[in-house]
């Protein structure tokens, strides 16, 4: 366990020293303040919107924002090290590959973890002072929660693609491709299976197939809650299908649990 | 006698269909300096990453401490051991004193004492003056004292040491030689890895010289002279102008010893060194005398060649079949 610590330890303060905490926390901060304020806008009002408006339209811009943070925050996590040649030397240390990986995964979850906090936690506050509803705090908490989970997800699911490649370069074209797959293939393929093929899919079928996306089990996560008029496209069919929050939360939670299992796996087996 | 610190017992390892060691039989014990050498891609790495418990031997025993380095049991063995990568590139965007307390930590100091122990090592290595500066601001001999010093915590054992004079300028290779014999005689055991031979020779108390994943020779320096037979070189200096040919001509002995290629030198065999010595040394025109041993780099260049010309015919033969 003090190994695991000393490795998070390290990989948290890299994350402080390389501004991606601040970073990260100042672009969800600016994010969920400008749409917490501005977007009304396009129906000509400036101010704060509705709750639900304004966790949809967060929701759909994290989805694609977490994901492609969380893999360019650790794609190079282990093919990094590899090719500077810390790789084989911290394995000839007392410390497992497991215990390096969780080390990493903490550490860079937890700097993920933070600043999601911080920076939707802001707009969360704000909303709450401006309008003193209780449910702004529950929604939010909801929020975040999932984004952190999505975050996580991601950062197990990049430590897939470092382990798995020999090069920086190609570990770096593995998580776009892999960023494009998750948040914006996927969905079109959904839906164009959805109108393209007649009686192609059942409801039902569709939110098993979003299953399959850690991206999507976000968006379920985050609009089922809300007014329906506020949503529309594929999710509002797989949203009218109905899953429980908590088994949505229960299948993202497999999706940060399962690549990282899957990773450890990987860097057992490979060979240095 | 006791048990070996190191022993290897037939032990190969390969890479598909390439034999990167082919069965290796080797010991260390305990206070013993070992030099490895062979050119790239000798086997050396894979020797020394064996011998960490990185990688598991393909067929054979590696046994470190009376244990299997990757076995589970050997764990607390590991910080015992030191190792030196052959290249490494610390994290750059630490300082060197970061970069230190994180392995020394790693190596299960706790937190208090590891920064203590890192700014010690830093000392032992003389670089505390650029501690606080980031690594990717070490010029590359600077880099490879920090090195040294992550392979030095924890007073290890056993040490594996990959190239560890490169970069290195003249006193902080005298430095390091110092220390490698400080470390020896506080009973470590220390594995040199090099292609780089001159220095060497008097810190190591064997060596052992690899190609192509095979063992060529392995001895003291002195039992290697022996088996390689090369002859001593004497070069003496008259003060007659006519020099040694002139001399020595007069002489059927000392005239077998002349060569050819180089003027007033003598090659004679080890076992004939003290009495042409003797012989010259009777010499009344005799004004110096300049005598040198094969050194360890033409022993190993012997080796070598003495390999590579037992294997030329047999390539002949396998091509023409």
């Amino acid at each position: 366990m003090k190994q695991i610590l000393t490795v998070a330890n390290k990989e948290f303060y890299d994350g402080l020293r390389n501004r991606w905490l601040v970073s990260i926390t100042l672009i969800f901060a600016l994010l969920s303040i400008g749409l917490t304020y501005f977007g009304a806008a396009a129906s000509g009002a400036v101010g704060v919107t509705s709750l639900s408006t304004t966790v949809a339209s967060l929701a759909s811009l994290a989805v694609f924002l977490i994901p492609l943070i969380a893999l360019l925050l650790s794609y190079d996590s282990f093919v990094g090290e590899q090719e500077s040649g810390t790789l084989l030397l911290l394995l000839t240390y007392p410390l497992s590959k497991s215990q390096l990986l969780l080390g990493k995964f903490i550490g860079q979850g937890g700097i993920i973890a933070l600043a999601t906090i911080l920076g939707f936690g802001a707009s969360a506050i704000l909303l709450y002072v401006q309008l003193g509803d209780v449910s702004i705090l529950s929604a939010f908490g909801l929020f975040i929660f999932s984004a952190i989970l999505l975050g996580l997800s991601f950062t197990a699911i990049s430590y897939l693609i470092s382990l798995s490649v020999s090069e920086k370069s190609k570990a770096a074209g593995f998580a776009l491709i892999t960023w494009f797959l998750f948040a914006l293939a996927f969905d079109l393929a959904l839906l164009a299976l959805l109108v393209g093929v007649e009686e192609g899919i059942t409801q039902q079928g569709l939110t098993q197939l979003m299953m399959l996306n850690p991206a999507d089990i976000f968006r379920l996560v985050n609009l089922t809650g809300l007014d329906n008029s506020e949503v529309n496209g594929a999710l509002a069919v797989a949203i009218n299908a109905g899953l429980s929050q908590t088994q949505l939360i229960s299948a993202l939670i497999v999706w940060v649990v399962l690549p990282l299992t899957l990773a450890i796996f990987i860097f057992k087996r490979k060979k240095l | 006698m006791n048990t070996p610190l190191v022993s290897l017992v037939e032990t190969s390892k390969t890479y598909g269909k390439l034999a990167a060691l082919s069965s290796m039989t080797m010991s260390l014990n305990e206070g013993e300096v070992l030099g490895l050498f062979g050119h790239n891609g000798a086997g050396k790495t894979t020797m020394m990453k064996l011998i960490l418990g990185v990688i598991s031997p393909s067929s054979g025993k590696v046994e470190v401490m009376g244990m299997a380095p990757d076995s589970k049991e050997a764990w607390h063995c590991r910080t015992k051991v030191g190792y030196l990568p052959e290249n490494v590139s610390f994290y750059e965007q630490l300082t060197g004193l970061e970069v230190l307390t994180y392995f020394t930590k790693l190596k299960g100091f706790s937190s208090g004492k590891a920064k203590k122990k890192a700014i010690d090592l830093l000392e032992q290595v003389g670089i505390t003056y650029a501690m606080r500066r980031q690594v990717k601001t070490y010029s590359k001999g600077m880099r490879q004292r920090l090195g040294l010093a992550q392979a030095f915590i924890g007073e290890p054992k056993l040490l594996l040491l990959d190239e560890p004079t490169v970069g290195l300028d003249p006193i902080a290779t005298r430095d390091f030689y110092k220390t490698v014999d400080q470390l020896k005689s506080n009973g470590s055991s220390i594995i040199l890895c090099s292609h780089v031979l001159p220095g060497v020779e008097q810190h190591i108390d064997r060596a052992m010289i690899l190609s192509s994943g095979k063992l060529l020779a392995m001895g003291s320096l002195g039992e290697l002279r022996q088996q390689a037979a090369l002859p001593v070189i004497i070069k003496p200096l008259f003060s007659k102008k006519e020099g040694l040919d002139a001399v020595v001509a007069q002489d059927s002995k000392l005239k077998g010893f002349l060569t050819n290629s180089c003027n007033n030198t003598l090659m004679v065999p080890e076992h004939e060194k003290l009495s042409v010595l003797k012989q010259l040394l009777n010499l009344n025109e005799l004004d110096d005398i300049h005598v040198e041993s094969a050194n360890l780099e033409q022993v190993y260049q012997h080796f070598l060649f003495l390999h590579d010309k037992k294997n030329e015919p047999q390539v002949g033969k396998g091509e023409q079949s």
